[in-house]
């Protein structure tokens, strides 16, 4: 395909991958909302539209019309930098991010990503490292105690469990040989004696999953390790002293977060977009989007009623379970792993 | 079709900033990152080199380096917060008794 | 031609992230200036095919060893330089002889360095054939070097925490346990 051609199909892709992630970023928003109410005993919102649909929409015009103001001594340009570096890391991993086959539109055949990177879970793993720096700044620029105190447990607890996270993963490399996302969910095709899908976390990496499942909720600053940003604890952490859009921004980035390791979780773990197919053509070429969908919703799904569940962890608690438990774990995992398929080539 | 010493310049311009950066800053914590930044320039000449001879083992090296680097800045900033924590002052022109 | 421009236009973020690393006075700065240059190195490694090792950089590099800098940056609450006697006389001599110096090597370099050119992803280093030499030819500096990383670990623990805390937390686990 030329150049040209390749550059529309990129921007159409890019437009209609931001346009799903923000909306999907506003409705898992909502979803929390409703199910911990839901586990609470309690309705969540429903006034805003049938079941409280509109309520993100309610959400956003308030963040708009609040007012945006910058504290005295603040370093200014830290300040208004740090949610829109969180932000734009927490949206730019979606690029490398597979969620279909190869489809045939208007006569270009083209992948259902934005690009196929043969180190894509090496770029997926970089830009989450280059996170923390939206975390980080913001505590520190905000020239509050609170703030750098909520900011530095935050970053120190990310940088963490981004060891377990990656040594997690290792498993399922070795299992696939591959970098590349759509080569790991590609090993994951098939079933084994006709019905038991062959996805990776049937295949020995249920360990590696629940490793992964642990990390992520440290990654993404969720129950049951967010105290850098309980209510009842440091203030608000490292967002305290930021309102209005910038704060949304941060928000953003975090619901964005969650997404994304849901993304990661099933392209790894639970085979991507393999699920049975059936019906015609044109529903044979939408089904694999539909399975992807309900495989991360059903992992938003875990995510939030974790949070409904569970209390939350001390920060030495916190750090304790990442360096002394999860991180032998995960190595642990990677040695079992590597010597079964060494034994078994 | 880039000429490789273009890469070689590029490398030499990092490296000349990083020993500019070790001999006129007196933060202690800038005179590392300026070590950081000859050890990314020679990392450059190194890849650099590798495609141009078509030896792999140049990426290799890349990768001790950066271990290297890596295990050299964890020690080295945490001499730095021991330094601070007695004489209280980043300036290395003020750290130049034995005795404090 | 594209390889040309993109190079030039990362060759130009690199030298003036490391040229603002010298300028600012701020380390807070010089650092987030310094995370620049290494992002549009890892640029350059991938024009030069080296994939694995671009993927490394952003990862490690960046991403931890950057992340540290930041955090003793907050912890130290490193303010603004302040520019003594010996800073000025090392500004006034070494900033024109390390300019001399470094256009002599450019010309030499630019010159009569004898070297070719290199297509874009001249040397692809896809990261199983990196694995490979690590693990067989390397093998030696690879344990090597995971040795010494165990060693910087330790000093390092032992260095920043507070004096007597290694001491004080063996007691306390004699007195548990």
């Amino acid at each position: 395909m030329s150049l040209g051609e390749f550059i529309l199909v990129s921007i159409v892709k890019i437009v209609i991958a931001i346009g799903i992630l923000l909306t999907a970023v506003a409705y898992t928003v909502w979803l929390e909302r409703k199910v911990v109410g839901h586990i609470q005993n309690r309705w969540g919102p429903t006034r805003v539209g049938p079941f409280g649909l509109l309520q993100p929409l309610a959400d956003g015009v308030k963040f708009i019309f609040k007012e945006d103001l910058l504290p005295p001594h603040v370093f200014k340009p830290l300040y208004i930098a740090a949610p829109m570096i969180a932000l734009i890391f927490a949206l730019t991993s979606i690029s490398v991010i597979p969620i279909g086959n190869w489809i045939t539109v208007f006569g270009i055949h083209t992948p259902l990503e934005i690009t196929d990177v043969n180190i894509g879970l090496l770029v997926v793993l970089g830009i989450t490292s280059l996170g923390v720096y939206g975390v980080a700044l913001a505590g520190w620029s905000s020239n509050s105690k609170y703030s750098l105190l909520g900011g530095l447990r935050a970053s120190a607890q990310m940088v963490s469990y981004e060891i377990s996270l990656g040594l997690s993963l290792v498993g399922v490399l070795i299992l696939a040989g591959s970098f590349s996302l759509r080569d790991i969910v590609d090993a994951q095709g098939g079933t084994f004696w006709g019905f038991i899908p062959r996805w990776n976390i049937f295949q020995g990496q249920i360990v590696a999953f629940f490793i992964y499942l642990m990390a992520a909720y440290a990654e993404t600053n969720r129950v049951p390790f967010d105290l850098p940003e309980a209510e009842t604890e440091l203030v608000a952490g490292y967002h305290t002293e930021y309102s209005a859009m910038k704060f949304a921004m941060f928000f953003m980035a975090e619901y964005a977060n969650m997404i994304t390791v849901a993304c990661l979780a099933t392209l790894l773990f639970l085979g991507g977009w393999h699920g049975p197919l059936f019906g015609p053509p044109f529903l044979q070429a939408i089904l694999p989007v539909f399975w992807f969908a309900i495989k991360i919703f059903a992992f938003l799904f875990l995510y939030i009623w974790v949070r409904g569940t569970l209390p939350r962890f001390r920060y030495d608690q916190l750090m304790a379970f990442g360096w002394k438990f999860l991180l032998p774990l995960a190595i642990a995992n990677l040695v079992i792993t590597a010597l079964i398929v060494a034994l078994r080539a | 079709m880039v000429p490789l010493s273009y890469y070689l310049v590029l490398s030499g311009i990092l490296f000349a900033c990083g020993v500019t950066g070790f001999l006129i800053k007196r933060n202690i914590i800038t005179i590392f990152m300026s070590i950081e930044l000859m050890l990314n320039g020679v990392n450059l000449s190194f890849v650099a080199f590798a495609a141009q001879w078509h030896a792999l083992s140049g990426q290799v090296f890349v990768f001790f380096v950066m271990v290297v680097a890596a295990a050299e800045s964890a020690v080295g900033l945490a001499i730095i917060i021991a330094v601070y924590r007695t004489r209280e002052t980043l300036n290395v022109d003020r750290v130049n008794l034995l005795k404090l | 031609m594209l390889h040309l421009i993109v190079f030039s236009v990362f060759g130009l973020v690199c030298a003036a992230g490391a040229v603002n690393l010298l300028v600012q006075r701020h380390p807070i700065n010089s650092a987030l200036s310094l995370v620049v240059v290494m992002g549009s190195l890892a640029v350059e490694y991938l024009l030069l095919g080296a994939e694995f090792v671009a993927a490394v950089q952003v990862i490690v590099y960046a991403g931890a060893i950057m992340v540290l800098f930041v955090f003793v940056i907050m912890l130290l609450n490193a303010g603004e330089e302040d520019r003594t006697k010996g800073s000025r006389v090392a500004m006034l001599f070494g900033i024109p002889g390390v300019l001399i110096g470094s256009v002599l090597v450019a010309w030499v370099l630019l010159e009569r360095s004898g070297t070719g050119n290199v297509a874009v992803g001249a040397l692809p280093g896809p990261p199983k054939v990196i694995g490979w030499l690590l693990f067989h030819d390397f093998l030696l500096p690879f344990e090597v070097t995971s040795v010494l990383v165990l060693i910087a670990i330790m000093g390092a623990v032992v260095l920043a925490s507070h004096p007597g805390a290694v001491q004080q937390s063996t007691q306390s686990d004699k007195r548990e346990g």
